[in-house]
């Protein structure tokens, strides 16, 4: 057992947990912050997404010891009344069905905004490439991404 | 014969049994408390505080079908409610909500939709009736408009009237509203969940958490059917935070105070399996074993004509596989359950919260009375989640434990512990005419079927011929035929369950007779649904004008005819196939165009679909569910593929059972047909037509003919 202390979403937080245990289950068990969505546990489907110092990282395949004294932000510190513009434009496309790969998508697609704030359609398949919705919202994700930039959706392959 | 839409129809009834005065709103056990007078519930599922907020509760699961936004749009509808003041909360199995059955087979619109419109002219009428009383005028000259009751210049907030509402009878038989004055339904609503889905808010099945409870992981055995032999479990309760281990009917789990503990608890057990009679199961011997049942004539299904007996000399003939698939929800399975004497609560992600009822009575030993499944929102559905299992596995700790647990499967887990849909091998041949048309037509395939893996007590083909003894083609002679062959495999429910498999060898051999014939496929499926009139196929009616109709609009906006007419790149094709999904209502067609590279990789470009569901309650949602009935297709069609070996699913993660992602996602347009026809599904009938149609845009671009599923470069370049 080690006691972390890291922020969430600008809070300071300190858990004292297994030094392996992946971030994901600290902020899901240990804080109760469910958000963060559990989908693989191997870094594959992308439904943990959240920022560290950031930067977009798999909650699943961060152990908390690498979270020491760094900021986590996670979906429910994206925005505080979820009014992010990646958050606007998802529901704008009316882009989640069930919903539970979203989180991890628009922490991903806040990422890549960062990085590329007009991206091209080769820039989001680059940067959403490790992203897996299985209901099929792909082409609104795409949409709602290129509108978030401020850009008509229609340019490309969206809705 | 019982059939399964039979089966969802009489479990599928909305209890509009009116229960005033209200009873305290229950949530996820939160119970919230009203002051007596300050709300208005003419049903179950509904209520109407004084301040104006409408509540309306879905009596069936959401899994991203859409299904709360679209029940909600037919309450507000018929109330005249104001769009901004509706909320949607989950029914639970609580005795007055009915019995929730199934969510599943595309039957929620069809089932509910009219029930939910009755709830809301219900309290419209009774709303109108308080005003008119207080009032002292003639209900006649009253009416409801935008979530007021409206008499010449006066006007009253639904909120103000709710106290006088609930004290009046509710009329028997309340008009419904004529359609053409419609104004929620048929324009395009965004999910009312949405604001909770982008937020982080919304409660998923994994995201419950009730104070004390534990969080389990279940070693099962690798091979299905095998027994638990022996338990070490010294070193599992030796890791920090494991709190029991307990032995459950499917194996042996670990309970800690959180999800790590559990799984590293799990790792540390040493388990030895009796692994049974199917220790050397494989997916090579379950081949040989539908080749060998293949050749013996199966039950015949339909017969038109004489049959088989009509083939002529000079057949075509062909053989088709379809591979069993497991659905990969994005969330993987999970229930939660507590158990205490005489009570047992469950929260759980179900599409079969009252199919579930007799396994949990079995489980607890508890009356249905005693037990109460809350239903969270589920992250994905497909079908995986109409089965209990995950329920019992949490009863049967909970019961131990004597506290609240979680039992969220691994990724592993849920794809090797899955209920399969099933894999199939067919035969078909056919003779044509002088004319080119099929002259004789017989299909005969097997596999396992699904209602006798569940022990049901449907006939076992009941769950395996739409898209085979329903086909929808004028043939004078016609014979199908089903011929049984179970394996131990654990079968369920998979989107549009045989139509998954079924239309891709019957959309695909009609693509080959059309080119035997040579013809144009698309002129030849027409020239195949002539006749207007309405016929039986099967068990259900067909109506030859709505396929017809979305056939030709798939291809007109496809630009069908310039494509075939025009000399195209080298490598690419376009393919058209389409589907009436009878037991639905609605009917599909879909243009595929697709390129396929040197080395055999296949690029799906665009889908153009075309729908008629009858009328369009919802379009964005339509469009959204044609897109993902597409996409989860696609994963199917290009990649999905579970195999055995030594009894075991060789598959585990999105790694070994890959799906489509955003690069490989397609351009996705949807033309939807405009109709006044009852409303049918929307969440399977996008399914079946997108194999066919991207296999015979195969065929468009190479002249090679892929029969075999998945869809992949090694066959391109083998065929």
């Amino acid at each position: 057992m080690t006691r972390v202390q890291f922020s969430v979403n600008g809070y300071s937080k300190a858990v004292e947990v297994d030094p392996d245990m992946p971030l994901l289950w600290v902020l899901r068990d240990t804080l109760g912050l469910t958000g963060t969505k559990f989908g693989c546990g191997k870094g594959i489907c992308g439904a943990c997404t959240l920022h560290l110092g950031g930067e977009a990282v798999r909650a699943c395949q961060t152990p908390i010891k690498d979270v020491a004294d760094k900021a986590v932000t996670t979906i429910e510190g994206l925005s505080k009344d979820g009014t992010h513009p990646v958050q606007k434009a998802w529901l704008e496309a009316d882009v989640a069905q069930c919903g539970f790969c979203q989180p991890g998508q628009i922490m991903q697609a806040a990422w890549l905004l960062q990085q590329h704030p007009h991206p091209t359609d080769g820039d989001i398949d680059a940067g959403m490439a490790e992203n897996i919705c299985r209901c099929g919202t792909y082409q609104r994700i795409r949409c709602a991404i290129h509108r978030a930039a401020g850009d008509p959706c229609g340019t490309g392959k969206g809705v | 014969m019982g059939t399964r839409r039979d089966f969802v129809k009489h479990t599928a009834c909305l209890s509009l049994a009116f229960t005033l005065p209200m009873e305290p709103r229950t949530r996820f056990g939160i119970v919230e408390s009203d002051a007596p007078g300050s709300s208005f519930e003419p049903s179950a599922f509904l209520r109407i505080d004084a301040d104006g907020a409408i509540t309306i509760w879905a009596n069936k699961s959401e899994m991203g079908q859409g299904i709360r936004t679209s029940m909600a749009m037919a309450v507000a509808e018929e109330l005249e409610a104001d769009w901004s003041k509706v909320h949607i909360l989950q029914a639970s199995t609580s005795p007055k909500f009915g019995d929730l059955g199934v969510t599943g087979g595309s039957q929620s619109t069809r089932g509910t939709f009219k029930p939910y419109r009755i709830v809301g002219a219900t309290a419209r009428e009774l709303l109108i009736s308080a005003a008119a009383n207080e009032w002292q005028v003639d209900r006649a000259a009253c009416r409801a408009e935008l979530g007021f009751i409206v008499h010449g210049n006066r006007k009253k907030a639904f909120g103000d009237l709710v106290a006088a509402a609930s004290k009046l009878e509710p009329p028997k038989n309340p008009p419904l509203k004529d359609p053409t004055d419609f104004r929620i339904i048929g324009t395009d609503v965004k999910r009312l969940d949405g604001p909770d889905l982008v937020s982080g808010r919304a409660q998923f099945g994994s995201d419950i958490r009730l104070p004390g409870m534990l969080y389990a992981s279940v070693e099962r055995c690798p091979v299905f059917g095998g027994k638990l032999k022996s338990v070490d479990d010294v070193a599992a309760k030796a890791v920090p935070g494991v709190k029991h281990v307990i032995t459950i009917s499917s194996g042996v789990a670990v309970l800690a105070d959180n999800s790590w503990a559990a799984l590293n608890g799990r790792e540390a057990l040493k388990l030895q399996w009796d692994e049974g009679p199917n220790a050397d199961m494989d997916s090579a011997k379950i081949r040989e074993q539908f080749k060998a049942r293949l050749k013996t004539p199966g039950k015949v299904v339909r017969k038109e004509g004489q049959g088989m007996a009509a083939l002529g000399p000079k057949r075509i003939e062909a053989t088709y596989d379809c591979p069993f698939l497991a659905h990969a929800t994005m969330e993987p399975m999970v229930g939660v359950a507590d158990v205490k004497p005489g009570r047992c609560e469950i929260y759980a992600p179900s599409q079969g919260p009252g199919w579930s009822m007799a396994a949990i009575k079995q489980a607890t030993g508890l009356g249905a009375d005693q037990i109460e499944v809350h239903i969270p929102l589920l992250g994905g559905g497909f079908g995986r989640r109409s089965m209990p299992d995950f329920i019992i596995e949490a009863v049967q700790c909970s019961k131990v434990a004597g506290v609240p647990v979680m039992v969220q499967f691994s990724r592993p887990d849920d794809m090797r512990h899955d209920f399969y849909r099933p894999g199939t091998l067919h035969h078909l041949s056919a003779s044509l005419a002088d004319s080119g048309r099929p002259h004789a037509w017989h299909h005969r395939f097997t596999g396992p079927s699904i209602a006798a893996s569940l022990g049901m007590s449907w006939p076992p083909e009941a769950t395996e011929l739409s898209g085979a003894a329903d086909l929808s083609y004028e043939i004078p002679n016609l014979q199908v035929e089903w011929a049984q062959s179970d394996t131990p495999i654990p079968l369920g429910f998979w989107r549009a369950v045989p139509a998954s498999f079924n239309p891709f060898v019957t959309e695909c051999f009609l693509d080959e007779l059309a080119h035997a014939a040579h013809k144009d496929p698309l002129v030849y499926r027409l020239t195949l649904l002539k006749q207007d009139e309405k016929r039986k196929v099967g068990r259900d009616e067909l109506d030859p004008k709505r396929l017809r109709q979305v056939l030709e609009l798939a291809a007109e906006k496809a630009g069908w005819q310039a494509w075939h007419l025009a000399k195209r790149a080298k490598g690419r094709g376009l393919g058209i196939a389409a589907h009436a999904y009878l037991e639905c209502g609605s009917y599909v067609a879909q243009v595929a165009e697709v390129q396929v590279m040197p080395d055999g990789t296949i690029k799906v470009h665009r889908v153009v679909c075309a729908v008629d569901c009858g009328l369009a309650i919802n379009p964005l949602n339509i469009r959204a569910q044609m897109e993902g009935g597409i996409i989860y297709g696609l994963s199917a069609a290009l990649y999905g593929e579970i195999t055995l070996e030594k009894g075991r699913v060789v598959q585990d993660t999105f790694a070994t059972y890959p799906v489509v992602k955003m690069a490989d996602s397609p351009k996705v347009e949807v033309h939807i047909v405009k109709s006044q026809l009852p409303p049918g599904g929307v969440g399977e009938p996008g399914l079946p037509p997108l194999a066919p149609a991207i296999a015979n845009a195969i065929f468009n671009a190479t002249g090679k003919r892929l029969r075999s599923l998945p869809l992949t470069p090694e066959k391109v370049l083998k065929a």
